[in-house]
């Protein structure tokens, strides 16, 4: 069996994120990294493995995005995956998160995996929602932020929490899961993995390669046009104390209550 | 008819109130449009006067789809069929879990544009535009579609009003299912894990989030809450709810409860949408936490950048001496 898992390279924590209001895009210039939400997923892909309970022959990281995605890729080979595919290609700058779903849907089926695992969202996108995009188009069934996933009949059945309460859905494979970050614990890659990750196989894609019409990626193949960035309302921005006295820290605590009769 | 088509979302017999919100919602935009907004409501025998209902809430008419519930991909195939039967333009969702994942699959099928974590719809040259803030709330922009549109709302974007007492047409539709909707099935549903613990009623929470390090955490917690005495409990993150750190009943957010409490403490929560859509009317927001870029400052009136291990066992300290004087 062949699981496919989704990677994404974005923002590092620390970089501040902003539009460039040129393009009306996410500026990505400044430190990037693996999404950590998607070590979740390589983890989860990892244990699947290792359980032996399905026989989980490969686990291939597959990413869209620029060139310097590959590092993502490579992170994604240390944490566990055997090996990667990079689309990247002009014409996909600025896919919605529609036209971003069919693109990888249509790199996927080139694969044809048993199971696609993603993260629960990616740092920068917010979306949650990729997964769903990717299932309609593979015309899989597909659960997203699983919290548990045991395989029962040949099939995962798999925990999550949904608006009343906690799901337990059995699905059959093939599917696209995505998983949340209370999955698992990510392992550390050891320095032999990450040494040895960019010398794993690495199939670099451009949309002719996976079929993918270009008219339906890009900002122009896109259905929703973003623009007029705005700022949100002003909100007074609250007092900010770094505690380098906690005793002192503390009586100004209490005293920021008291004075707000919240004591 | 270019309408508009809200997904309704019951469970046990109840609607959703951000459905009920979007319903509303959606009824408002639609009589700017010239048009009408139809619900659907997806699941095992519906009884139709629990559908009519929503006229109550601005609902032209109700479409019924007999299906499994609980999962987006039977609603996925609802939806489309009747949309594509009735020319719905737009469809609109309250928030919630099985919104974006409906929302997001119907875009694929129908080859729409589709904005999560909206927060403000308007019309304008007789097409609708959302408001989705990004970035972490820092900017808002602003979605216009190509075509068909699909607006997933941000969890108690809509206001709900009370109902008009009006009762909606109802009609069933037969859908034939997708053979890939029918390969996820519910084994069970709506699990409440964890003690049944009531905080919705608190003027004070103590909320702990992944800082705490581990479950025991929360028994500081519960000491802190316990020195404010009177109505005061202990909240929690999904991280650490998923983590079995803590019961479901005391999670706030998205898939959570909503909240206002006249105080919120948060202790070692980094402050996420999803977490902050639960909690952000709380008329007081204090927090903790060691990462001085934690989004939580954003919009705390109080913020103290330091390890929770130190602060909070003398903040317990504090509040009981101030409580004992
Ligand atoms: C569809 C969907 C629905 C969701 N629904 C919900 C929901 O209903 N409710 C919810 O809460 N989340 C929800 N989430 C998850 C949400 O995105 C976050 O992952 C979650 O809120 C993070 O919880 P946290 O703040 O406890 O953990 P983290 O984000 O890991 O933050 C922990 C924080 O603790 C700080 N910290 C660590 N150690 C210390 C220390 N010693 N002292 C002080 N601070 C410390 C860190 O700096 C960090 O900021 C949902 C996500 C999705 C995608
Ligand atoms: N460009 C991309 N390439 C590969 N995977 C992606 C991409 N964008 C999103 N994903 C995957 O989809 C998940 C959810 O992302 P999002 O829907 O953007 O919040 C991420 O955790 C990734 O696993």
């Amino acid at each position: 069996m062949k699981i496919c898992v989704l990677v994404k390279e974005v923002p590092d924590a620390a970089v501040t994120k902003r539009i460039d209001p040129s393009t009306g895009r996410l500026d990505r210039s400044g430190e990037k990294n693996l999404n950590p939400y998607d070590t979740h997923a390589i983890e989860a892909a990892m244990q699947l493995k290792e359980g032996g309970e399905l026989q989980i022959d490969e686990i291939v990281a597959v990413t869209m995005g620029p060139d310097s995605a590959v590092r993502a890729l490579h992170k994604a080979v240390s944490l566990g995956a055997d090996r990667s595919v990079h689309l990247s290609d002009e014409a996909l700058a600025g896919s919605d998160v529609a036209a971003t779903g069919y693109a990888l849907a249509q790199t996927l089926k080139r694969e044809n995996p048993d199971l696609v695992l993603l993260g629960q969202q990616s740092d920068d996108g917010e979306c949650y929602t990729i997964g769903a995009v990717v299932a309609d188009h593979l015309q899989a069934p597909s659960l997203t932020q699983v919290i548990k996933i045991d395989v029962v009949d040949g099939g995962l059945r798999c925990e999550r929490q949904a608006e009343y309460g906690y799901d337990t859905v059995q699905v059959e494979l093939p599917a696209v899961i995505s998983v949340g970050d209370a999955i698992n614990e990510p392992r550390y890659p050891s320095l032999k993995a990450i040494m040895g990750a960019k010398k794993k196989p690495l199939d670099a894609l451009k949309t002719a390669d996976a079929e993918i019409d270009v008219a339906l990626v890009g900002a122009s193949g896109s259905q929703v046009q973003c623009g007029s960035f705005k700022a949100p309302p002003a909100k007074s921005a609250g007092l900010i104390i770094e505690d380098e006295d906690t005793n002192d820290t503390v009586e100004k605590i209490v005293a920021w209550l008291d004075e707000r009769k919240l004591i | 008819m270019a309408g508009i088509l809200v997904y309704a979302l019951h469970y046990e017999g109840a609607f959703n109130k951000n459905s009920l919100g979007a319903i509303a919602e959606a009824s408002k935009l639609a009589g700017e449009l010239g048009t009408e907004a139809h619900a659907i409501v997806v699941g095992e025998s519906v009884p139709d006067d629990l559908a009519a209902q929503l006229g109550g809430y601005g609902a032209a008419k109700v479409f019924v789809v007999e299906a499994p519930e609980g999962l987006a991909q039977p609603v996925i195939d609802a939806m489309a069929k009747v949309m594509t039967d009735n020319g719905h333009d737009y469809a609109i969702f309250g928030g919630g879990l099985l919104g974006f994942e409906i929302g997001a699959g119907l875009a694929a099928r129908l080859g729409a544009g589709v904005t999560m974590e909206v927060t403000g719809v308007g019309v304008e040259d007789g097409k609708l535009v959302a408001e989705r803030p990004i970035l972490g709330d820092s900017s808002i922009s602003e979605s216009r579609y190509k075509g068909k549109g699909i607006i997933i709302a941000r969890l108690n974007a809509f206001e709900v009003p009370a109902s008009s007492g009006a009762s909606a047409p109802v009609e069933t539709v037969a859908v034939e299912l997708s053979p890939w909707s029918t390969k996820a099935k519910i084994v069970r549903r709506g699990e409440q894990r964890g003690a049944d613990v009531d905080i919705e009623g608190a003027n004070v929470l103590i909320a702990g989030g992944r800082g705490l390090g581990k479950a025991e955490g929360f028994e500081q917690l519960e000491e802190l809450a316990g020195a404010f005495g009177g109505n005061s409990a202990v909240a929690a993150t999904r991280a650490v709810v998923d983590a079995g750190w803590y019961p479901y009943a005391a999670q706030i957010g998205q898939t959570g409860k909503t909240v206002a409490p006249k105080l919120y403490l948060a202790a070692g929560i980094s402050g996420a949408i999803q977490h902050k859509v639960g909690m952000q009317s709380s008329e007081n927001i204090v927090a903790i936490n060691k990462d001085s870029n934690a989004p939580i400052f954003e919009f705390s009136d109080l913020g103290i950048v330091g390890d929770l291990t130190q602060t909070v066992p003398t903040v317990i300290e504090a509040v009981k001496a101030k409580k004992g004087s």
